[in-house]
């Protein structure tokens, strides 16, 4: 689990206080869950009010009714001694949920405890109780349990208070472990500058994070109480049949007659497994619940087969790639509307704008790459003659890589940590080309040669994580040149790399495209970027272009007041000794985009006009064109 | 490496000394000793004079510091003493007794990780109903108390069709089949538990490496679903899946003493019950010290493949 801080938070200096997620979504929404937690309830609540109500003897014994099926007088039948099964199972029920709970308590107090102090403290104190949980787990555990019942034979609470330290040590180490990274999050650090003492912290900014992975360590830790319980009361090591009815007990009862009467191993054995079933199943919504996300299907790639596939469009243009209508939205919410661009064969194409504007959504929906329940719902992009939108996952992963090249902002964490660079490129290679491994493996060394690697062999035999931040991303434009594309999307490449390795990083582009004569889309907010290196620029703000234009036209003239603002804040512009102009207020979230301009709450130049509806795009010129009704008011300093 | 293997060590002694010393302790604390068990096995009296002569022979009226210091210099020459009723080297009673344990907890293993690490992939990747059956199949798995589905295997599939032994143990060595027999209703018991373990950590495990950056990356390199999910995802997902497997096989030694008791293995679980029931001693330490031996080599077992499957870990 991790602790959100938006980025637009952290450029403004402020630190917000997330709250967990679970406080928002709970378990009203996960069925499942909700009928496992009523059970639970009713269980104990039935075992406790029941036998007081029922005026059956739990040991009253009826020969002659003995080992009966479920009738009206006894709904799941009678055992070996003609009593009642229902009766003495809900009877042995309130014993049961007493073990279960000493054993939860035992559990929680010491996994809590214990990992919270190792996780807030650190140094000797966690590792000591590091060693110690890592001891306890390497007990043989059932060696010790029995040990314990030899000691106090047949003592029920002495063996669930082992069972609770055996397993403690498995909730430490989660504990510990949310713990830590909590700690170390920004507004934890914060609220410690502020003066809170460590029990206000704890209690105040770090408890809450624990209560969902706590929730799910114990409930799975009682679902696997329940059959340690049952398993040693069936073996009459605890709770014996002598000590009354328990869960254990019964099913061993069940056994002795299981081959005349196998109806009674049915509702002795059912009702273990639904405690068990309820306590895991409440584990598992939890943690849906706190984690925020279902595991199922994650690997399920429908790639952009299930976009609506847009009408066929026999006006052929010139362009490598050419964008119409793009509409992008994450469940039901739309985050990028009706953008549309060309790219042309050897052209470099900036898109540019501040972030959340939907420039690197904008950039993985052309290669069908988005994450989660990312959807293009509208629109068209074409590829060399090739319609995308509608295109299944088989043949988009054809033209991946061999016409169309993807880098990612962060090139360490697009490169797989357990294969070695060279074994990574070799892969890609051969993808791509019917080479041999030795070809390949040729062709990996001219590859990391293409990337100014003065030593190929070496870096081939290097892990991910022997990379530093430039070398990863040098790796990463090796991996995306190796299928020889037509046109490289790079998504903001330099971002996540120190200001040293991005001059370099941007020579390489620079160099390769005279080298390759490939087209390149670059995604950057960086106006030195996009002047350095693009032909032409696409501002974006707040899911939609709002300004297209050759780059030197839109630095001398911009059309749209969003690209003028964006000039003015730009620090390469700026007059030495000057405060740095911005643009007042933030990048409305999706969700909240204004029902006109998008721009228009920012914007000087606003008037109803520009709050009454959409605003469409007007073509200036070939290359240039602006979404804004007083783009002619701008006027050129 | 030297540096790993002296750590490795110390940290295996220093298990199987706590073990040990705890086992030690528990027992000593127990009601009755084995003394009392021995004399009430040959006759129903005994005086006080008897008692003290009984416990003097067996060694047990010693402190128990003396009692362990003797028990570990028998060690270091290779001896884990001798059964108190039948003076027999603990070795030679235990000897036997390996085989049946270690045949149903690796058996375990094997089904477990081959069988969960399948239907975890398969639960992870599909939403439809495949996905569906699988996690009915984990849950029904996680839920039915193991030493119930015995009863009912035992019933169903050795009493009313006889295709396997109520219980019991075949030796591999001379009847290869009917060693497999054997142990196939005491694996798929235990195995139930486990499989369903195993195939939620895999699940759970696929699911959170396909969303990670690195497999949008491989995507974008233009590389097939196969490759990316059973070639990089399941190498990653494979790191933590090797660490559960690993506590999987010293949670099934425990396990085991469960299952012999339902099915009549004559192995180590059984031992350990009948011996912690007699206090004798040297026969619960000795069962102790092999289930520390296994643990220290699930360990490592576990520590050599996490280093084999994650470079990091080789290089630190």
């Amino acid at each position: 689990m991790s602790v959100v801080v938006t980025p637009a938070a952290r450029d403004a200096g402020a630190v917000t206080v997330p709250t967990p997620r679970a406080n928002r979504r709970g378990l009203r929404h996960k069925p499942l869950g909700l009928v496992s937690a009523c059970y639970l309830v009713v269980l104990a609540a039935a075992s406790l009010i029941v036998p007081g109500l029922v005026s059956v003897d739990p040991e009253a014994q009826d020969l002659s009714h003995a080992l009966a099926g479920p009738s009206a007088a006894h709904w799941l039948g009678t055992d070996r001694l003609g009593r009642d099964v229902l009766v003495r199972l809900l009877v042995s029920t309130p014993g049961t949920l007493v073990d279960i709970a000493e054993a939860v308590v035992v559990f929680t107090v010491l996994g809590v405890g214990l990992g919270v102090l190792a996780g807030f403290l650190g140094r000797w104190t966690d590792r000591t109780i590091s060693r110690f949980g890592d001891l306890v787990l390497a007990l043989p555990g059932i060696i010790v349990l029995l040990m314990v019942l030899a000691v106090f034979p047949g003592n029920d609470l002495a063996a669930m208070i082992a069972l609770g330290v055996l397993s403690s040590p498995v909730l430490l180490r989660v504990v510990r472990a949310v713990t830590i990274s909590t700690r170390n999050e920004l507004f934890v650090r914060a609220a410690r500058l502020s003066g809170l003492t460590t029990t206000q912290l704890i209690r105040r900014h770090i408890l809450p994070w624990l209560a969902g992975p706590i929730t799910v360590q114990v409930s799975l830790f009682a679902a696997a109480a329940v059959l340690a319980q049952a398993g040693l009361s069936f073996l009459g090591l605890a709770r014996p049949e002598t000590a009354g009815p328990s869960w254990g007990n019964m099913i061993a009862e069940a056994s002795n007659v299981i081959s005349t009467d196998g109806w009674l191993l049915v509702p002795t054995g059912g009702i273990v497994a639904i405690t068990v079933l309820a306590l895991g199943l409440l584990g598992d919504a939890v943690r849906d619940v706190t984690v925020g996300r279902s595991t199922r299907g994650a690997g399920r790639w429908t790639g952009l087969s299930d976009a609506p596939r847009p009408p066929d469009d026999t006006t052929a243009t010139a362009a490598l790639l050419s964008v119409r209508g793009l509409t992008v939205g994450f469940a039901g919410t739309t985050v990028v509307r009706d953008v549309a661009f060309d790219v042309r064969a050897g052209e470099t194409v900036g898109i540019v704008g501040e972030s959340g504007c939907g420039k690197t959504v904008t950039a993985r929906s052309l290669l069908g790459l988005l994450p989660g329940d990312g959807r293009v719902t509208a629109g068209s992009i074409r590829f060399d003659g090739t319609e995308l939108v509608g295109l299944d996952e088989r043949r988009l992963a054809g033209l991946r890589g061999s016409r169309i090249g993807f880098v990612a902002q962060d090139p360490m964490n697009g490169l797989d940590p357990t294969f070695r660079v060279g074994s990574q490129l070799v892969e890609v290679i051969r993808r791509h080309q019917a080479l041999s491994r030795r070809a390949a493996r040729q062709r990996t060394r001219e590859l990391l040669e293409l990337v100014q690697f003065a030593e190929p062999e070496q870096v081939a035999r290097r892990y991910p994580h022997e990379l530093s931040g430039g070398m990863a991303q040098r790796v990463g434009i090796a991996l995306a040149l190796a299928g020889d594309p037509d046109l490289l999307i790079a998504d903001e490449p330099t971002t996540a790399l120190d200001v040293t390795v991005q001059a370099e990083i941007l020579d390489l582009l620079r160099g390769l495209r005279s080298r390759l004569g490939m087209a390149i889309i670059l995604v950057t907010h960086d106006w030195g970027v996009l002047a350095d290196l693009c032909d032409r620029a696409v501002v974006m703000y707040a899911g939609e272009v709002v300004e297209q234009a050759g780059i030197g036209d839109l630095y001398r003239a911009p059309r749209h007041p969003y690209t003028e603002g964006l000039l003015a804040a730009n620090p390469h512009r700026a007059p030495v000794g000057d405060a740095l102009p911005a643009i007042a207020g933030t990048v409305p979230t999706p969700s909240a985009w204004p029902g006109g301009c998008h721009f228009a709450p920012r914007c000087r130049f606003a008037t109803e006009q520009c709050r009454a509806e959409r605003v469409a795009v007007t073509v200036l010129s070939r290359d240039r064109s602006t979404r804004c009704l007083h783009f002619d008011q701008l006027v050129v300093p | 490496m030297v540096r790993e293997t002296v750590r490795w060590l110390v940290s295996s002694l220093v298990l199987l000394f706590v073990v040990t010393a705890l086992t030690f302790v528990l027992v000593s604390l127990a009601p009755g000793d084995a003394a009392r068990s021995v004399l009430s096995g040959q006759s129903t009296g005994y005086t006080n004079q008897q008692y003290q002569q009984m416990r003097h022979l067996l060694g047990i009226d010693q402190p128990l510091p003396v009692q362990y210091w003797h028990w570990l210099d028998g060690l270091l020459h290779g001896s884990l003493g001798t059964d108190l009723f039948n003076g027999q080297p603990v070795t030679d009673a235990l000897a036997g007794r390996i085989g049946p344990s270690l045949s149903i907890v690796l058996g375990t293993v094997l089904v477990a990780g081959l069988v969960g690490v399948g239907l975890g992939i398969v639960s992870a990747r599909r939403a439809g109903i495949a996905g569906r059956i699988v996690d009915v199949i984990t849950l029904g798995g996680f839920a039915v108390p193991n030493f119930w589905l015995a009863l009912v295997l035992v019933e169903l599939l050795a009493v009313k069709v006889a295709a396997f032994p109520a219980g019991g143990y075949v030796p591999p060595a001379g009847d290869p089949a009917g060693w497999i027999r054997s142990i196939v209703l005491p694996v798929i018991t235990l195995s139930a538990g486990a499989v369903a373990l195993i195939a939620k950590q895999t699940r759970d495990c696929m699911a959170d490496v396909l969303s990670r950056e690195f497999v949008t990356m491989l995507r974008a390199r233009g590389l097939g679903t196969a490759s990316i999910v059973y070639r990089h995802a399941l190498r990653n997902a494979a790191i933590p899946v090797v660490t559960v497997l690993g506590l999987l096989l010293i949670n099934l030694l425990g396990g085991t003493v469960l299952i012999e008791a339902v099915f009549a293995v004559p192995g180590l679980g059984q031992e350990a019950v009948t011996a912690s029931g007699t206090h004798n001693l040297p026969v619960i330490e000795g069962i102790a010290f092999y289930f520390t031996i296994a643990v220290v080599v699930a360990n490592l077992l576990v520590d050599l493949s996490y280093r084999r499957l994650n470079p990091k870990a080789r290089a630190s």
